[in-house]
């Protein structure tokens, strides 16, 4: 592919000749003069490239980040180790600087990274199928939600409480005005009690739909709740963590019919929020109801196996206003992301990782047991993310933080019955060193 | 065999309305990949969406000629859809409703007026 090309000076002469203007200006006389600007810019000179650099990096040097700090934040954006190939493959021009070449005559290799991150995906998952990536989790979530309303013909969904409260925060914006009810289910524990799902469900609800691990990292009963709501005839949407599917049981053997999750934790930096990639992966007979475009494998004229785009008819172009979903891209820079992480990690590689977080984790929260003053307002299972409650918290966080330390999130943000309550994450990259230092800092904090 | 200016047809047998596409609309469609049926024993309104019949070009939602209850569906188009294609006026048939008001069914084309609108 070739590289930017400057126009030179004849040939902009000879476009604004074919088209008769004598300069750019001409381009603008339409424009009535009082409406435009009169004069230059009030911006400083233009700068060289070596001082541009230098200004840039002091700016950015200014910036806290996970390079010059140690995060234990989550709540659905992790810290975890990027292995460096990863940017050597994903930078390269052929895959960085291409905008959506789709036509299978000279993209068969774009279209090829897709079709194995599908595959991935339905691994991970234990799905059938998966589309060609969304623009994030929540997203994703929210898509999930009108491929059920759309199969079962009914409007009610309800939504567990332990789901990210941005997640559901997005997931009203993006459903209500399809004429979508969303029911909350409240929590006691860390996670939702089945009978809670039960009482609310009827014969009105489209899907039930829940986060595995949960928002507070806790591990709901996935196989319980499906059940209430199939028995139910609604869908049951699982919205998932894919680092956390290398230990836990995957959703499609839990009876779940659709999967939504982020794929930020496969790899892709954190760069303040973005940009993720979302997955969405579903049972085959929702092939018809998967929003966004599918890669599929396909032979052509002389028998050679090839990818193309398929099942397109319902997408937004031809469906018009009719289309259920009018996601009309996706992410695929950042879907290649994902797949060369998954593809580096193997099957192995990926358990190996959940395993480090779960038991730094669990080392983690023995630790902070032992600090006077400190407790856990949830009890039953976690991944690698736990909710601990430490007095005063908004301010010990915010010592902590001067100390070079991202302690926590604090949950009274979403949840006003959860003061001093904070969600702390640990994945594979924190040291015990790290960990030791953050239980020394805080119980000096708190005790000192 | 009455007819419907979104190109299905409709006949009456005993209180009981086939419907399926026109030979016209199944060649504007092309090759039909998929029929999306609606469940036996729902009921339906004339003139509002029952399903949706997908080709290879497009996906177009399918209208009931007459208000009812669907009674039968026909499930062979779920092996083979390219039913609609090679024989829309018979063995690609698509539903049998139950009709309401068999009035409703009066007010639909006859065959020249149905013709007039293709032309």
């Amino acid at each position: 592919m070739a590289n930017y090309i400057p126009t030179t000076p004849d040939e902009l002469q000879e476009m604004l000749g074919a088209i008769g203007v004598r300069n750019i200006e001409d381009l603008f006389a339409e424009i009535p003069p009082e409406l435009r600007l009169q004069g230059e810019l009030n911006i400083p000179q233009g700068m060289s490239e070596p001082e541009m650099i230098r200004k840039v990096t002091r700016l950015a040097q200014a910036n806290e980040t996970v390079d010059n700090n140690c995060c234990f934040l989550g709540g659905g954006a992790y810290d975890h180790i990027i292995p460096s190939v990863i940017d050597h493959l994903l930078l390269r021009g052929d895959f960085f600087t291409a905008y959506t070449p789709y036509q299978p005559e000279v993209s068969q290799g774009t279209l090829q990274c897709i079709y194995e991150f599908q595959s991935l995906i339905c691994g991970l998952t234990g799905m059938d199928q998966a589309n060609a990536s969304m623009y994030d989790g929540s997203t994703a979530a929210a898509e999930a939600i009108n491929m059920a309303t759309a199969q079962t013909r009914r409007n009610r969904v309800l939504l567990l409480q332990t789901v990210n409260p941005d997640y559901r925060r997005v997931i009203g914006a993006l459903t209500t005005p399809l004429g979508t009810e969303t029911v909350n289910v409240p929590f006691e524990d860390g996670a939702i009690d089945p009978a809670k799902v039960q009482e609310l469900i009827n014969d009105q609800v489209a899907a039930v739909v829940m986060q595995y691990p949960n928002f507070f990292g806790c591990i709901e009963d996935i196989e319980r709740i499906s059940e209430i709501a199939h028995n139910a005839g609604a869908l049951a949407i699982v919205v998932v963590n894919p680092i956390a599917l290398g230990l836990l049981e995957t959703p499609g053997k839990l009876s779940a019919d659709i999967v939504a999750g982020e794929g930020q934790p496969l790899g892709i930096p954190l760069s303040y929020g973005g940009p993720y990639v979302g997955f969405l992966a579903a049972k085959k007979a929702l092939l018809r109801r998967m929003p966004g475009r599918i890669v599929g494998r396909t032979l052509d004229v002389d028998g050679k196996a090839g990818f193309v785009l398929t099942l397109q008819a319902r997408e937004q172009h031809i469906r018009r206003e009719k289309a259920s979903s009018n996601i009309c891209s996706n992410q695929a820079l950042m879907a290649l992301n994902a797949t060369i992480y998954m593809s580096l990690m193997g099957r192995d590689g990926l358990k190996e990782v959940a395993l480090q977080c779960f038991q730094k984790a669990h080392y983690f929260k023995r630790e902070l047991a032992k600090i006077e003053g400190v407790s856990f307002p949830f009890t039953g299972s976690f991944f690698h993310e736990l909710v601990v409650k430490i007095p005063n918290a908004r301010k010990v966080i915010g010592k902590m933080a001067k100390q070079g330390i991202f302690a926590g999130i604090p949950l009274d943000n979403w949840f006003t019955n959860l003061k001093d309550c904070v969600l702390i994450a640990v994945t594979e990259k924190r040291s015990k060193d790290e960990m030791d230092h953050y239980c020394n800092l805080l119980g000096g904090l708190i005790n000192g | 065999m009455k007819f419907t200016k979104e190109h299905e047809w409709a006949k009456l047998e005993g209180g009981i309305v086939t419907v399926g596409i026109t030979d016209y609309a199944a060649h504007q469609l092309g090759d039909v990949v998929f029929v999306e049926l609606p469940a036996v024993g729902s009921k339906v309104t004339m003139g509002a969406t029952f399903g949706t019949i997908e080709s290879v070009k497009t996906v177009s939602d399918m209208y009931a000629p007459v208000g009812g209850e669907v009674v039968g569906v026909n499930e062979d188009l779920e092996s083979n859809p390219a039913l609609v294609n090679e024989s829309p006026l018979d063995a690609g048939w698509i539903v049998k409703i139950k009709v309401a008001d068999a009035k409703e069914f009066d007010q639909l084309l006859s065959e020249d007026d149905y013709k007039k609108i293709c032309e």
